[in-house]
């Protein structure tokens, strides 16, 4: 592959928040037919082989970004569980220039069904600039080519989106890394818990705490369009309903409600929200425009109705009532109308979560004495548990559909919670790092 | 279960529902007036909170799931409103909560539900409805921890909170 090839399938993402800058063109030599196809009924299971010889940079503070940068990309990738890393030791090769094309049949040798190289320098002005290059080995051919520049603070970012840049290119789905989540921090006893709203990125570093712990404070959910977080707060006596743009930093009470105002979620283009409002002690699901703050009523029953979440299309919701009785999950119009009930396995349903790719809805089961986390068509077919314990809670999708995390706690008077992640086909059920005790967890979209 | 439910939503204004046969035998006795053991009854201010919390009985309980007004938890709430009828320049709040075997938003509206069957008792018992409020906790503040029926039936409950009464 000649210089200018290479250069030609660089392409240019601006990792400032603020300037949302990812152009995508394909380059030349691109083997996109060749993606692997990740089948989501599980069965045999090789992870794809990875190798990533050292960044190369201008030295100095570059080196030493370019060898983390390395390191989140790696740990994205095998975190996934759908990778592995091929030990530098086994490597024929060693890469000299970055602009140079690797010799192929070294890579195949070793089963590379990946290679990617990077290299590092800080700018004149300061910003770091990498340089990426994913490689298909068995093809013979360059698969991907980015370059980032950020604020070298920014760094982790970078790492993320390569990984993004790779995993993408190399299963034939979305990315997920750059992305982040927010969650309810927990301390103290049991019986006077102290909540705080936490954010951290999807591998838990970066954590912030957006409120002090003050308030007693529940179940954020992310907008699917902006830095916006929906949130519960205690702060007024009754719970409400707080929208917090991590931006500004600035956060106001979505409406002024005599009784409780809760499950808060985005519709998918951000403008409106469904919630649910307790009036006479009974709750129902409504939909308010966030720019007028208008207020339309979607179910009217003497059942619970709550937990409300749009189909991507943004046509459809989802719930959980306890119209029938026990608790079970519902799929109506986003306008209202009838809703058809989906559940219908032995125990309760709820906490319905739609899939951002609009294939399935992810739920909490409880039955037998346990509870379950798990996901189903959006017919209520092929339902499949992914995990099972004394209390398994909560799910949320990350940004491609293919992943969940959702929190387990532990039973006794010293029980906690703790922040879970999973894939959807059940493989890599794993505990998420967090500072303290975790629970309600809500994934971002991918950062812009 | 299920019919007990369907019950209860034909029934909810009436509130005349029969304990129901999954109600905690003893918790609610624990928590009303036996621990008082108030003997030297001259010598007690029934004006406080404290002696609504220990004589009256501040708490009652529920069957899992449910929101009905027991027989036993209507002993209490009539002494609930009998205080709140005497003592008309204190106001209360009701306080939802549901044990822990249930998911986070579906407890918070089973604890709405169920303050509000409270509410409307007392409101039966001539309290006047503007001096009433409901607030829900769901599981957020369990008042005993443990993972076992012995604690959950205990946290299934609401607790009548005065507003403006002196301590003690």
């Amino acid at each position: 592959m000649s210089f200018l090839r290479m250069f030609a399938a660089l392409l240019v993402a601006a990792l400032s928040i603020t300037t949302v800058a990812a152009q995508t063109e394909d380059g030349a030599n691109q083997t996109d037919g060749d993606a692997l196809q990740i089948t989501v009924a599980g069965g045999e299971f090789q992870p794809i082989s990875v190798a990533a010889p050292a960044f190369f940079s201008d030295g100095g503070e570059a080196a030493n970004l370019a060898a983390q940068i390395r390191q989140v990309a790696l740990n994205d990738l095998v975190g996934s569980g759908l990778f592995r890393s091929i030990e530098e030791t086994a490597y024929i090769e060693q890469v000299a220039d970055f602009d140079v094309e690797p010799t192929y049949a070294d890579w195949q040798a070793i089963n590379a069904d990946a290679l990617f190289t990077g290299h590092a320098r800080i700018e004149s002005d300061g910003r770091i600039l990498v340089k990426f290059r994913l490689f298909d080995p068995f093809s013979e051919g360059q698969v991907e080519g980015l370059q980032f520049f950020s604020d070298p603070a920014d760094w982790r970012r970078i790492g993320h989106k390569i990984a993004d840049a790779v995993y993408s290119k190399m299963t034939g789905e979305g990315g997920y890394f750059d992305s982040r989540i927010v969650y309810v921090d927990e301390r103290g006893p049991k019986g006077n818990r102290q909540k705080r709203l936490a954010i951290m990125d999807q591998d838990g570093e970066n954590l912030r705490f957006l409120t002090n712990g003050g308030d007693l404070v529940l179940t954020p959910r992310f907008s699917p369009k902006d830095q916006e977080i929906l949130y519960i707060s205690y702060e007024r006596g009754q719970p409400q309903i707080y929208l917090y743009n991590l931006e500004t930093q600035q956060r106001e009470v979505l409406g002024n409600f005599p009784e409780m105002s809760f499950a808060p979620r985005f519709s998918p283009d951000g403008r409106q929200v469904l919630l649910s409002l307790a009036q006479g002690g009974n709750t129902d699901i409504w939909v308010m425009e966030l720019a007028t703050r208008k207020m339309r009523r979607l179910t009217q029953s003497p059942a619970i109705e709550t937990a409300a979440s749009y189909s991507p299309d943004g046509q459809q919701i989802v719930f959980e009532s306890d119209r029938g009785g026990g608790q079970q999950i519902y799929v109506m119009s986003a306008l209202g109308g009838s809703p058809q009930r989906i559940s219908f396995g032995q125990g309760r349903y709820g906490t319905p979560v739609w899939s951002p790719r609009g294939d399935m809805i992810a739920f909490t089961k409880s039955s037998g004495g346990q509870f379950q986390v798990g996901v189903m068509r959006t017919d209520g077919s092929e339902e499949r548990i992914l995990d099972a314990s004394f209390l398994s809670e909560g799910p949320t999708w990350a940004p491609n559909g293919r992943v969940i995390s959702f929190f387990r706690e532990t039973p006794g008077a010293n029980g906690r919670p703790a922040l879970w992640s999973v894939d959807i086909t059940g493989r890599n059920l794993k505990r998420l790092n967090t500072a303290n005790a975790g629970s309600d967890p809500a994934w971002s979209p991918l950062l812009p | 279960m299920k019919s007990t439910f369907k019950f209860l939503f034909a029934a909810s204004a009436i509130l005349a529902v029969a304990a129901c046969s999954e109600e905690p035998a003893s918790p609610e006795v624990a928590a009303s007036g036996a621990n008082s053991g108030g003997s030297s009854a001259s010598a007690v201010d029934q004006s406080t909170q404290q002696y609504f919390q220990q004589t009256v009985g501040d708490t009652v309980f529920f069957a899992t799931n449910a929101s009905s007004v027991s027989a036993r938890a209507r002993q209490t709430l009539q002494r609930q409103a009998q205080w709140l009828n005497q003592n008309q320049g204190v106001n209360a709040q009701i306080a939802g909560h549901a044990d822990e075997r249930g998911t986070r938003e579906f407890n918070l509206a089973l604890g709405a539900r169920r303050a509000e069957a409270i509410r409307a008792f007392l409101v039966s018992q001539g309290v006047a409805a503007g001096r009433l409020s409901t607030v829900s906790f769901g599981k957020e503040r369990p008042a005993a921890p443990c993972s076992a029926e012995t604690c959950w039936s205990q946290n299934r409950r609401s607790v009548t909170g005065l507003i403006g009464a002196p301590t003690s």
